[in-house]
């Protein structure tokens, strides 16, 4: 789960990390009363997960309550890289002067935490590691031994920073560290990373990745859900418990497995179609589970045509079969669909499939054929 | 022969009392694989089905000899369940749980590392391992698999393995071992870890290899491929049409920037000689070849 700036404020505030005093307003009159709480002058920030929101306009300062009503207004409902605006935060704006870059997340060659820390902060770490890769001190946290202030400081040594930030460098990365691993984060990002003229260092922003697999042990977590901006067919799935990823095609595709609808995706696009959307059911493929992909899949108005596609392991073709006959039989499909089912029990699973064909529901032995099916009954010319 | 395991493994079960273990576990069982004991605290002195429980895998260990074992408990208790396993001497555990935090993962890979170099991890979240005819501990269903080589497996994706499996089978060639080494961030077996098992177990003749979006363990494949390897390797790599900074229902199968794409991966196999599938058909077509000429 990405957090949005605020959020991920209210996170690192927890762990003890210092970030500039502020708040969350979705209207412009809640704008101006949380800029006469932080003190002006303040800077009005639009709350959306993607980034270049600085010079979509999204970043304004306000010296006075009618600026800040002014930059509300034409902030809020603003669409950045097709997010639409809908929470602002407001918060006191610092003096600036050194701009840091920090951050850890895992390094998965290396089997190890990796933090990143950079005197060139403030614009695109890649862009940093492109050109001045010297620039970005790099350290490889063993878990076990975790990272000590010692050698904290050893590494803040490496970043070449102005030697007033060291102190105030060293005490954030630390408490950085904690709040990555104890906040079970996939990563955490400091960029900015601001030393004020005042010799004091604080994050002027947050960027959090939560690992959604440590939500057991997490229930505050709880607050930070539903604010995300979803595709409705993203909610739909969601909503349904279904591994559902939206794409643009018309091919709608239902697979078993993750590896196994990636590639059900892929062979779509190399017979010349394109998919709809990936969409894992996992293993168990019973009734339930396919009458609700079918459903996410019909409310897609693109889908021309469904392709199903069944590798029976531990879950039998015949077991799978009932289930696709009795999810249809439960659900008014729109588009035609293709099945193909292999793997264990097939012919018996194919057996049952055949007294439910017709031109709109049509059974191919193999992948490629149900993918060329499927691309020309979605009006596509198969290759 | 076969890598990892063989008719010899003794297997226990850790959770063999749950749902998913007894299902799992007799089923193994059933395929011929020496399955010795079940290991659920609390529970020493029952049986599931004839086969002992005991309280602790030291117990199990003592008891039986066992020198695998099937680690099939939720997320929250896999990682210690995994430990107890390492410290007890257990040579080979496969951990089919899906779901651990990325933290706890990445911290046991590096304890068994430090502290148990002699275990081998096979997973989280992935299918298992199966020597066709001799063993099998996991989800794999023994029979798409065909006995006596020469083809070795080993893949991050369970369905695609499966579907290589099942593609050899269909086509008479037979596997000496299948390893799923899961779709996670961390796992504890990598690609290379069982191509340098391929390359030195005689028997092996040729490697399918399917990879997928996401980190770097196919480039780092292709590296050992390209250096070390003279068997013949087959590859596949799905994701080609996944865009990027999205999961792809795997935890480690995401596009992030520029790097874990498709096409780079399918580069790096072929520059070190590999051939490279379009899709499992294909890659398997490719192997009946390769297979052909041996």
């Amino acid at each position: 789960m990405d957090l949005f700036e605020y959020q991920g404020k209210q996170y690192f505030a927890r762990f003890g990390i210092p970030v500039s005093a502020g708040g969350v307003a979705d209207s412009v009159d809640e704008a101006v009363s949380q800029a006469d709480k932080a003190g002006y002058p303040v800077v009005v920030k639009a709350q959306v997960q993607v980034g270049g929101r600085g010079k979509a306009g999204g970043i304004k300062l306000a010296d006075d309550a009618d600026q800040v009503r002014e930059h509300a207004s034409n902030i809020l409902g603003m669409d950045i890289k097709g997010h639409v605006v809908r929470r602002l935060w407001i918060e006191h704006a610092s003096d600036i002067d050194k701009e840091y870059y920090a951050s850890f997340t895992l390094d998965r060659s290396e089997k190890k935490l990796l933090g990143m820390l950079s005197s060139q902060g403030g614009v695109e770490i890649e862009a940093v590691a492109d050109k001045s890769p010297e620039a970005i001190a790099r350290i490889h946290i063993d878990p076990v031994e975790g990272l000590s202030a010692e050698v904290t400081r050893e590494w803040v040594g490496r970043a070449n920073l102005d030697p007033k930030a060291v102190d105030g460098t060293v005490d954030i990365l630390q408490k950085l560290y904690t709040c990555f691993v104890e906040g079970d984060a996939d990563l955490v990002e400091i960029n900015p990373l601001i030393l004020t003229p005042e010799g004091k260092v604080h994050a002027l922003d947050a960027k959090v990745t939560l690992d959604d697999n440590a939500a057991f042990r997490h229930p505050e977590w709880d607050e930070f859900r539903g604010l995300e901006q979803l595709d409705p067919r993203d909610a739909l799935a969601k909503e349904k418990g279904l591994q559902y990823v939206g794409l643009d095609g018309t091919v709608g595709i239902i697979a078993n497995g993750a590896g196994l609808a990636m590639s059900t995706c892929d062979v779509v696009n190399q017979v010349g179609g394109s998919p709809a959307n990936f969409l894992d059911i996992g293993g168990g493929a019973n009734a339930e589970v396919m009458a609700n992909a079918l459903e996410v899949i019909n409310t897609d108005e693109k889908v021309q045509a469904i392709f199903i596609n069944i590798f029976g392991g531990i879950t039998r073709g015949d077991e799978v079969a009932n289930g696709i006959v009795q999810a249809l039989s439960s659900v008014d499909i729109r588009p035609p669909i293709v099945i193909r089912l292999d793997g264990t029990n097939a012919e018996e699973g194919r057996a049952i499939l055949k007294d439910t064909e017709s031109d709109r529901f049509i059974s191919k032995p193999t992948m490629l054929e149900a993918a060329r099916t499927a691309v020309e009954l979605a009006g596509g010319a198969a290759k | 022969m076969s890598i990892f395991v063989d008719e010899n493994t003794k297997v226990i079960v850790q959770g063999l009392t749950g749902g998913q273990g007894r299902f799992h576990g007799l089923r193994n069982r059933d395929y011929g694989t020496k399955v010795v004991a079940g290991v659920t605290p609390g529970k020493a002195g029952t049986d599931v089905d004839g086969i002992p429980v005991y309280d602790t895998v030291q117990e199990a260990v003592d008891k039986t000899g066992a020198d695998a074992s099937f680690v099939v408990v939720p997320p929250k208790a896999a990682p210690d369940a995994v430990r107890q396993a390492a410290a007890a001497g257990i040579r080979i555990v496969v951990s089919i749980t899906e779901g651990i935090p990325m933290q706890d993962e990445v911290l046991l890979f590096n304890e068994l590392k430090e502290k148990y170099p002699d275990t081998q991890l096979i997973g989280p979240n992935c299918p298992g391992v199966i020597s066709p005819g001799k063993c099998n501990i996991g989800i794999t269903a023994g029979e798409i698999a065909k006995p006596g080589g020469p083809v070795g497996i080993v893949s991050r994706s369970g369905t695609l393995t499966y579907q290589a499996l099942y593609e050899l089978t269909q086509a008479g060639i037979g596997q000496t071992t299948c390893v799923g080494i899961g779709g996670d961030p961390v796992p504890g077996t990598s690609f290379i870890d069982c191509l340098s098992r391929f390359q030195a177990d005689a028997d092996t003749k040729a490697v399918i290899m399917i990879g997928e979006i996401g980190g770097s363990a196919e480039e780092q494949a292709a590296e050992y491929i390209k250096s070390e390897m003279n068997k013949p390797v087959v590859a596949y790599i799905a994701g080609v049409t996944a865009p990027p900074g999205k999961k792809m229902g795997h935890a480690g199968a995401i596009i992030s920037g520029t790097s874990g794409t498709a096409q780079a991966k399918i580069e790096a196999l072929e520059s070190a000689g590999a051939k490279v599938g379009q899709n499992p058909t294909e890659m398997a077509e490719l192997m009946r070849e390769v297979v052909a000429k041996l």
